[in-house]
């Protein structure tokens, strides 16, 4: 019962939050709406009792692809409204396409609930997982040795992520004085330091 | 399971209880009698002339963008961590291997110069 | 639990190119100025090695080996699709030396990209699961997005850079949602299973969930209507990268079309074909038609490559073992065609730069007959010009198409590729009857000009000598996918 009024809570909340980073009109509020939907899709998760995902919906969309939204919205400097001049005349294809996808998804959910038992797959290589495993140690036992492949390359991934960020967004910039201690401290009064005799009325060339 | 969020349950209700409590309670004890120049933004006497938005410099996203990286690393440690009882030497080589991976990253940013704040 | 190693050696070559990218990758960022030539020489190196340990691995593999928990498949399929892919990403990295130095692009990551996509692209070829060919997917697209976007500092490549990320990521989006369907209704991701468990009939969401997934992935191929980014792509990235996007990852992702269709669908051939039969009529039509009025040489290609895609098309449309050698010989053709086309724009370099104007070809015949002559043998080829390359590839997938009885599409097939004719012809007639107006000054490069004669060599009627044994291990090929 708890349960249930809690589903609904959060599933109202997300579909409102999503409806509102759509139409607000002010990007950084679309990003805040964005942020509570992703609560509320987390709240979903720990109802479906997978508090692995929920959690790190949490630490990585929100707290970290979030953020990085805000940085782009504000990093961009963009006259929204303008971008929304196209709106009126953009709406009937848009609604059209949107109809049909939400036709097709309508169709298909018309044919799940016909059989409501799907597919049978014979000998399926799906790896099997004891029931009473919590969802972070079920994931743990499969993702790091059957999926071995699957979680190198997503290794491969993130690197390539990082170069590419490097490549595309890194400049040093010319002239920047830093303060390097190792060479500070590897003065030495030799390579520093020069006695020069001034002769009278001559000054010094430096 | 679900009873264990049962404290969570009851901290969120009591946390919305109380928000609409406080804003209710202002909307309907306090006296109010706004005109122009008391709801105008304040700005250390200045009209407030400008949006809120200043551009950031791109250098931020950089290091937003590493850090997102390294945080869904760190997603990968937490499963991990969990079943390493389970998945003995081979699952702990396998981490071992990804994190290598991905300090050939890190030494790549160090030596780049993606770390530093010119 | 115990765990036994997976059988690696199938996966040597990956796992060769994993680790020798990421030594070239430190061995760059160690030194304080790294030298872009010498990490690029060391990078075909790299994929040197890794076509060698492929061909010796496939001599010792039997059939079809399948490893990583049914994630990774190898067999004569994988061996020739990777063979191009390594042959067209070689030929890139070969021709990108002079352009790099001209537009002043110092980033020693470029080879290490383009060796972490073609990287990619391999995990794509022997995906024999929905989870691992996305994970190659996505490898590859990101290694492709920041390459569009090298060339920082100029407006159109970041715009082509972004573009491409922007419909890249709407494409991903598409296919994971058409897997996840897949998924939903089968309870597998494995293309094994998914064969085994549609056997006899799909409910109607497995249905939607296939055209999602074919619909990302002709954002992949850049078939009519998902090639929106394709021109605009082509024409605002650096042309060595235009001609890498051209080759390699085609390639790929046509060896995705045909291990998604035929491995994990093979017995719902009449849900696809339609499909498949309206994106390759859409693509030879606009190849065919929209190319007429470019004025832009890559924009062309572009175009040009839409229609080539729709021809392969015909191929998978055809369902059949011949059709998908058909398939397989028309993009190993291609690849030649396209990347020495694409060699012939990095050639048209004049005293202002870099030229991409059509009419800028006018007169070549006069003042560089090699260039001309070349340039002439693969516009003749890329028309299907007979005794040229270009027309066994067509011959085949028509063949193919005619064996399966989709007359409408072949006898289709050969009237847009009489009209696409039109353009190519047109190039031919500028270089050899108009008069010059500019005098191009070819880049000094061996490379460039060795990739332009290998290309035009076996595009001209030497080819002859070649189709035989191409089209021999097409059908070895093809016999490994199609059972």
């Amino acid at each position: 019962m708890i349960a249930a009024l809690a589903f609904y809570m959060f599933a109202g909340l997300a579909i409102f939050a999503g409806l509102m980073v759509v139409v607000s009109r002010n990007p950084v509020h679309s990003v805040l709406f964005l942020i509570l939907a992703f609560f509320n899709a987390a709240g979903l998760f720990v109802l479906l009792g997978a508090e692995f995902l929920a959690m790190i919906l949490i630490i990585v969309y929100v707290g970290a692809v979030a953020v990085l939204f805000l940085f782009v919205v504000m990093m961009l400097d963009i006259d929204f409204s303008e971008l929304r001049q196209g709106f009126q005349q953009y709406l009937p294809l848009g609604g059209l396409v949107g109809m049909i996808v939400l036709g097709e998804l309508l169709l298909v959910l018309a044919s799940g609930l016909g059989r409501p038992e799907m597919v049978r797959i014979p000998g399926s290589g799906a790896v099997r997982i004891a029931q009473d495993v919590e969802n972070t140690a079920a994931m743990g036992q499969v993702l790091f040795t059957d999926y071995i492949y699957l979680f190198q390359a997503a290794g491969m991934i993130l690197l390539v992520s990082m170069i590419g960020a490097i490549v595309l967004a890194h400049r040093t910039r010319p002239g920047v004085k830093k303060q390097i201690i190792a060479d500070q401290v590897a003065r030495t009064p030799a390579e520093s330091i020069e006695l020069i005799k001034v002769e009278t009325g001559k000054g010094v060339k430096m | 399971m679900l009873s264990e969020y049962f404290p969570i349950l009851v901290f969120i209700a009591i946390a919305i209880a109380m928000s609409l409590a406080f804003i209710g309670a202002a909307v309907l004890i306090a006296r109010q009698n706004p005109d122009q120049e008391k709801t105008s933004t304040y700005e250390c006497g200045f009209e407030a002339i400008d949006s809120a938005h200043i551009r950031f410099d791109v250098r931020f996203y950089l290091v937003a963008i590493l850090f997102i990286i390294f945080d869904l690393e760190v997603a990968f440690l937490f499963p991990w961590a969990v079943a390493l009882g389970d998945i003995g030497l081979y699952g702990f080589f396998s981490m071992v291997l990804f994190l290598a991976i991905l300090t050939v990253g890190f030494i790549y940013e160090w030596r780049k110069g993606a770390l530093e704040w010119e | 639990m115990r765990q036994a190693l997976p059988n690696l050696i199938s996966v040597y070559p990956e796992l060769l190119m994993a680790v020798g990218a990421m030594v070239l990758l430190l061995a760059g960022v160690i030194r304080k100025t790294p030298s872009i030539d010498r990490l690029s020489r060391l990078s075909v190196l790299l994929l040197l090695g890794t076509l060698l340990v492929l061909w010796l691995l496939f001599f010792r593999l039997e059939g079809r080996v399948v490893t990583f928990n049914g994630l990774f498949v190898m067999d004569a399929f994988g061996l020739f699709m990777k063979t191009l892919v390594l042959f067209g990403s070689i030929a890139a990295i070969l021709i990108s030396g002079p352009y790099l130095k001209e537009k002043q692009i110092s980033n020693y990551e470029y080879p290490i990209l383009i060796v972490l996509a073609t990287l990619g692209m391999m995990m794509m070829i022997s995906a024999n699961d929905f989870m691992s060919l996305y994970l190659g997917l996505e490898l590859q697209s990101l290694c492709l997005y920041v390459l569009a976007a090298i060339n920082r500092d100029r407006q159109r490549s970041s715009e082509a850079g972004l573009k491409y990320f922007v419909l890249g990521a709407l494409s991903s989006g598409l296919l994971l949602y058409g897997i996840s369907l897949i998924y939903g209704f089968a309870g597998s991701t494995s293309f094994d299973a998914l064969a085994l468990a549609f056997a006899d009939g799909a409910p109607t969401g497995v249905v939607v969930g296939i055209v999602f997934v074919v619909a990302g992935l002709a954002f992949k191929i850049s078939a009519v209507p998902f090639h929106m980014w394709t021109p605009d792509v082509y024409e605002g990235a650096p042309t060595p990268v235009a001609a890498f996007f051209a080759a390699a990852p085609k390639v790929a992702a046509m060896a995705l079309v045909l291990r998604v269709l035929f491995g994990s669908f093979p017995e719902l051939d009449e849900v696809w074909r339609q499909i498949i039969v309206l994106l390759s009529v859409l693509s030879m039509t606009l190849g065919a038609f929209v190319a007429i009025v470019q004025t832009n040489i890559k924009r062309l290609m572009a175009y040009s490559s839409i229609g080539h895609i729709g021809y392969a098309l015909i191929g998978v449309a055809a369902g059949t073992e011949m059709g998908v050698q058909g398939v397989l010989i028309y993009m190993a053709i291609y690849m030649t065609m396209t990347l020495g086309a694409f060699v012939c724009i990095l050639n048209m370099r004049s005293r202002d730069g870099m030229s991409e104007q059509i009419s800028d070809l006018a007169g070549l015949s006069e003042r560089d007959p090699m260039m001309a002559l070349a340039l002439a043998i693969l516009m003749f080829s890329l028309a299907g010009i007979p005794l040229l390359a270009g027309f066994f590839g067509k011959l085949y997938v028509f063949l193919a198409a005619v064996n399966a009885g989709l007359y409408t599409l072949a006898v289709f097939g050969v009237v847009t590729s009489v009209v696409a004719a039109y353009y190519y012809v047109r190039i031919v007639k500028i270089m050899y009857f108009d008069k010059p107006v500019v005098t191009f000054e070819r880049p000094e490069s061996k490379s460039l000009s060795m990739v332009l004669t290998i290309t035009a060599a076996v595009n001209s009627p030497l080819s002859f000598i070649l189709i035989g044994p191409l089209v021999q291990w097409a059908a070895v090929a093809a016999g490994a996918l199609v059972p």
